[in-house]
């Protein structure tokens, strides 16, 4: 086990369906989440549109991941940033994403908001401190 | 390869997961777990249909530590450690009691 | 001559639309799909320009991928109307030619 932690950043800038960057990317953190690292998920540009509220493939015949994100906590992937302004460059606010949670052990598995609302120079800050940035 | 329940023949991939989660049915997990000389009990049975909820909320198959934790959670702490579930299901929890939940491979495990 | 012209990429990922709309003619059909719905919605920085052409030409969005991402009908620019495949199909066979802005 290495001893130094690193920052991992994962950044989402596609929607989800019509290319596979998105269930890739939600893959690799999933998988990536077994190595006990400092992981942040980013949703920037397109990539906003992968969180939004009731997803309804039936009629695509395709596989609605939306309900994953939902399993992040679960896989300690707590701190999940959205840009604000790529949120209003699309018409669309906080309430048109789904309320993302984690269950903290520590507290008798009190829910607390994994989503958090940056500016993007916010967003700029975080990429900077990152080590290694993930691009999807 | 194949694998017959009742009859019928299920699809499965070369590792042995079910093919299409959809075609699941509790004698799948019956015949899965005679192949391994393992008898099915109550306990088993928690775990098993614990996965098929946990996919259905999430449509992924956990880690073997998601399962762990979320084990512990539903059921106490006595039955989500490792030394339980490794007791019930040899193989591995994830991996085995998977395959007879109907689940594809744990997303997180190689 | 009516054309249907097809948009199948999100307005802010590609240019695909607006170089869609500053080439339709008069008259002409435009079905937005795939993530080219994105285009279809109300409030975002791409649609003042879809409102522009929707005087001139019609506007569909293919209703079973709007569901997919999300977005209901109650979020559409006014003007734009929503089919499902069979539609499409319709306008398809209904439009002299079909050119896809990929």
């Amino acid at each position: 086990m290495s001893a130094t932690i690193k920052k991992f950043l994962y950044l989402n800038r596609k929607a989800p369906y019509g290319t596979i960057y998105a269930w890739e990317s939600l893959e690799v953190v999933l998988i990536g989440a077994a190595f006990d690292q400092d992981v942040s998920l980013a949703f920037v540009d397109d990539g906003v549109y992968q969180l939004t509220k009731g997803q309804d493939t039936t009629g695509i015949g395709m596989k609605n991941f939306s309900p994953t994100y939902a399993a992040l906590g679960d896989y300690d992937v707590k701190k999940i940033f959205v840009e604000k302004e790529s949120l209003e460059e699309r018409g669309l606010t906080l309430d048109d994403l789904q309320h993302l949670t984690w269950e903290d052990e520590d507290e008798d598995y009190a829910e607390k908001d994994s989503i958090a609302l940056v500016s993007r120079a916010e967003m700029a800050a975080l990429m900077g401190e990152s080590d290694i940035v993930f691009s999807f | 390869m194949p694998i017959e329940v009742n009859g019928k023949a299920f699809e499965t991939d070369e590792e042995g997961y079910l093919a299409n989660i959809n075609d699941w049915e509790p004698g799948v997990a019956e015949v899965m777990s005679k192949e391994d000389d393992l008898e099915l009990t109550d306990e088993h049975w928690d775990i098993i249909n614990f996965l098929r909820e946990y996919y259905e909320e999430y449509q992924i198959a956990p880690a073997v530590r998601v399962l762990t934790k979320a084990v512990g959670k539903k059921m106490g702490k006595d039955k989500g450690n490792s030394k339980y579930l490794y007791g019930l299901f040899p193989y591995g929890p994830a991996k085995q009691a998977c395959r007879y939940a109907g689940l594809p491979k744990p997303t997180g495990c190689v | 001559m009516s054309k249907l012209h097809t948009v199948n990429k999100s307005p802010f990922e590609k240019s695909s639309l607006d170089a869609c709309l500053q080439h339709v003619l008069d008259g002409a059909s435009v079905l937005l799909l795939e993530d080219g719905v994105y285009g279809a919605l109300r409030g975002s920085a791409a649609a003042e320009s879809v409102e522009r052409a929707l005087a001139s030409v019609k506007v569909y969005v293919l209703g079973e991928d709007l569901k997919a991402r999300g977005f209901g009908e109650d979020r559409l620019i006014n003007g734009i109307s929503v089919v499902d495949y069979a539609g499409f199909v319709d306008l398809a066979a209904e439009a002299d030619a079909v050119q896809a802005w990929l």
